[in-house]
């Protein structure tokens, strides 16, 4: 093995990737961006369509209730609650999002709660719209508030206690800090996202020390020097791997300055009041870059393994984009609730890789699982970097046009 | 020196099953001496090059160049070599004095030596006027000479040249045909492939006629003319393979 070799192919090829304007792009543009736009641009536009979502008042219609004009009062004389005058198409006004939510209210309502009859009541909605869900609850809101003061009146009519309404009260309290909660809620995903990025840093260079070589009929020239074929691709691995690493070093610098300022900022302003903050510490971002090393080693030999295959440059992004997929099928799985770390779990890369991130985010350290993720990733990517050096040796592989 | 010895290179290909680029070639190139391999596309020119550069491993038999062997030593074979086509491109974002300093450096020269080699190089191709400039911005006649100093960097001792000038304009030609007869002059053994017969008959000592992978006749110009009774290089060619003649298609 020739270390000098493999340091002059290293040299040459980092030269070229350093001059190449789409590399610079990918490795080092994009991660510095990534983060600041997702925390200031889209969390902030988040937290501020949540709260807008929290201020506004409902638009809503009310079906019925000609001769139930109590609940119809308290419902136009609250200030949540925009009451618009009844229209036939209400269903397409709550699909197209003119109105929120709709209420039903039956024939003969208030006489037949008095009566202790059991009419019921249907609020017509658009299931898992923001909005909607707003408006529906704050008419539940009013109707239970009108619930409520009847059972009191007829508690009080037969001298009752009021407590017979409410024997006993339930209340959920979070014993966890915000950070822990966001962690959990989307910290993850964002972790993650650093490993993703680690990828897309690969992905270029890949491509262009590969199929990119054979495109341009360099690949010849350099086969005709005295260069050993491992030496040549050891030499180009490691710019892969260096454009990698420095693409998931600069997104992971992101990420933390990004995250620090906006919980600052958040702080100092009260913006996204009672959405929990992620709270981005050195540690999390040093562990979260530790892990990224071997995934990069993995990604970087897998991605110029695949490319080498391809005779063109656009041949080599219709091959690598299932990649994609590959890698953001784990970060999907790893945010849905209910899926956590197990020792069976922890060997199926990439996911491995995106459920310890969820970990480290909320503060827990469970190094068993890192230790084991640590080593499997470091097996994968020495079997990846053993499969890129040998289909460098092949001719099928490497003349394949 | 070179002596091919019974080369063969047989491909697998899905659709038409075995190819057989070349087979059993043999023939000798002693130093000083160009020899030219002529044939028709497809015929196993480039093949039979690019085994002798050692960018493909023979399928059987094999060649001694410089007295190593292609299939034992193919780095040693490759320091000795210097290999040229029109597909051996150049990396567009380097300079043409990074490129041939790279192929320097893969050859194992050091930097006193590299230096030396590369100004002495780029003087006698009259390169200083674009020794800086990155080799994506180079004119088609530059770029031929960078690609020439690539191969004598490392100052070998053999030249393989596969069709060089196959899309050049005629001045960019000469400067490529000026190049070759120099390195004979200059001692070296030197292969050279090509399908166009004037340049055959203006450089080579030795003619080797090859079809569908076989060398059909070989011999001085002078020999082929005595053994096929014909005076022109074309009308030789066609007596000696159109008998075997099959498109490179269907071949």
């Amino acid at each position: 093995m020739s270390l000098r070799n493999i340091g002059v192919v290293y040299r040459k090829e980092l030269t070229e990737a350093a001059r190449d304007r789409r590399t610079l792009i990918s490795s080092i543009l994009i991660p510095l961006f990534l983060f600041p736009v997702l925390t200031f641009g889209i969390g902030y536009a988040f937290v501020e369509v949540a709260g807008e979502a929290a201020r506004e008042p409902s638009k809503i219609m009310i079906l019925g209730g000609e001769d139930s004009p109590d609940v119809v009062q308290e419902l136009r004389k609250a200030r949540n609650l925009r009451v618009l005058p009844r229209s036939a198409d209400y269903v397409d006004q709550i699909s197209d999002k003119k109105i929120r939510a709709a209420v039903d209210i039956p024939p003969g309502f208030q006489a037949a709660v008095a009566r202790g009859d059991h009419p019921d009541v249907k609020i017509y909605i658009f299931k898992d719209d923001l909005k909607s869900m707003h408006g529906a609850i704050r008419i539940e809101k009013l109707f239970m508030e009108y619930r409520d003061t009847i059972v009191r009146g007829r508690l009080a009519s037969d001298q009752l206690p009021e407590s017979l309404m409410k024997p006993f009260d339930i209340e959920q309290q979070n014993v966890v800090s915000d950070e822990k909660v966001a962690g959990e809620s989307y910290g993850g995903l964002i972790t993650y996202l650093v490993i993703l990025m680690s990828m897309t840093g690969a992905m270029y260079p890949a491509m262009d020390l590969t199929a990119g070589e054979k495109e341009r009929g360099t690949m010849e020239t350099i086969l005709s020097s005295p260069i050993d074929r491992t030496h040549l691709v050891l030499g180009k691995f490691f710019v892969v791997l260096t454009a990698s690493l420095a693409t998931a070093m600069l997104s992971a610098l992101s990420m933390g300055g990004s995250f620090s300022i906006l919980s600052r900022l958040a702080k100092d302003q009260s913006i996204g009041e009672g959405f929990p903050m992620l709270t981005m510490h050195p540690k999390t971002v040093i562990a979260v870059f530790v892990m990224a090393l071997p995934v990069a080693v993995l990604f970087s030999a897998v991605l110029m393994t695949i490319s080498l295959f391809a005779k063109t440059f656009k041949e080599a992004q219709s091959y690598l984009t299932p990649m994609t997929f590959v890698v953001i099928v784990p970060a999907i799985a790893a945010v849905l609730p209910g899926i956590e770390l197990t020792s069976k779990l922890a060997l199926i890369p990439i996911l491995n890789v995106s459920l310890l991130c969820k970990e480290l985010v909320t503060g827990t350290y469970h190094w068993n699982y890192i230790a084991l993720i640590f080593f499997c990733t470091c097996v994968y990517a020495g079997i990846a970097l053993f499969l890129a050096v040998k289909m460098f040796q092949r001719e099928s592989v490497l003349f394949s046009s | 020196m070179i002596e091919v010895r019974n080369l063969s290179k047989h491909f697998r290909d899905k659709k038409r099953g075995e190819i057989r680029a070349v087979e059993d070639v043999s023939f000798r190139c002693e130093p000083g001496q160009i020899y030219g391999l002529l044939g028709a596309n497809g015929a196993g020119k480039t093949t039979t090059l690019r085994m002798l550069a050692t960018i493909l491993e023979p399928t059987s038999g094999t060649a001694i160049v410089c007295g190593h062997d292609i299939v034992e030593h193919p780095e040693k074979v490759r320091a000795d070599v210097g290999f040229l086509s029109t597909a051996t491109a150049l990396y567009p974002r380097l300079t043409a004095r990074e490129l041939v300093q790279y192929f320097g450096r893969l050859n194992g020269l050091d930097d006193a030596i590299l230096k030396t080699r590369v100004d002495k190089i780029f003087d006698r191709l009259d390169m200083n006027g674009f020794r800086d400039r990155r080799c994506d911005k180079l004119s088609t006649g530059m770029k031929q000479k960078t690609s020439i100093a690539r191969t004598l960097v490392h100052n070998p001792a053999v030249m393989i040249f596969d069709e060089p000038t196959l899309g050049l304009d005629i001045m960019t030609a000469r400067t490529i045909t000026a190049f070759i007869r120099e390195c004979r002059d200059l001692g070296k053994t030197v292969i050279f492939s090509t399908h166009i017969m004037s340049e055959v008959e203006k450089l080579c000592d030795v003619i080797g006629i090859i079809q569908n992978g076989r060398l059909l006749a070989e011999g001085t110009l002078q020999e082929l003319r005595e053994k096929y009774g014909e005076r022109d290089l074309e009308e030789i060619f066609v007596k000696v393979v159109a008998p075997h003649y099959v498109s490179a298609e269907d071949h």
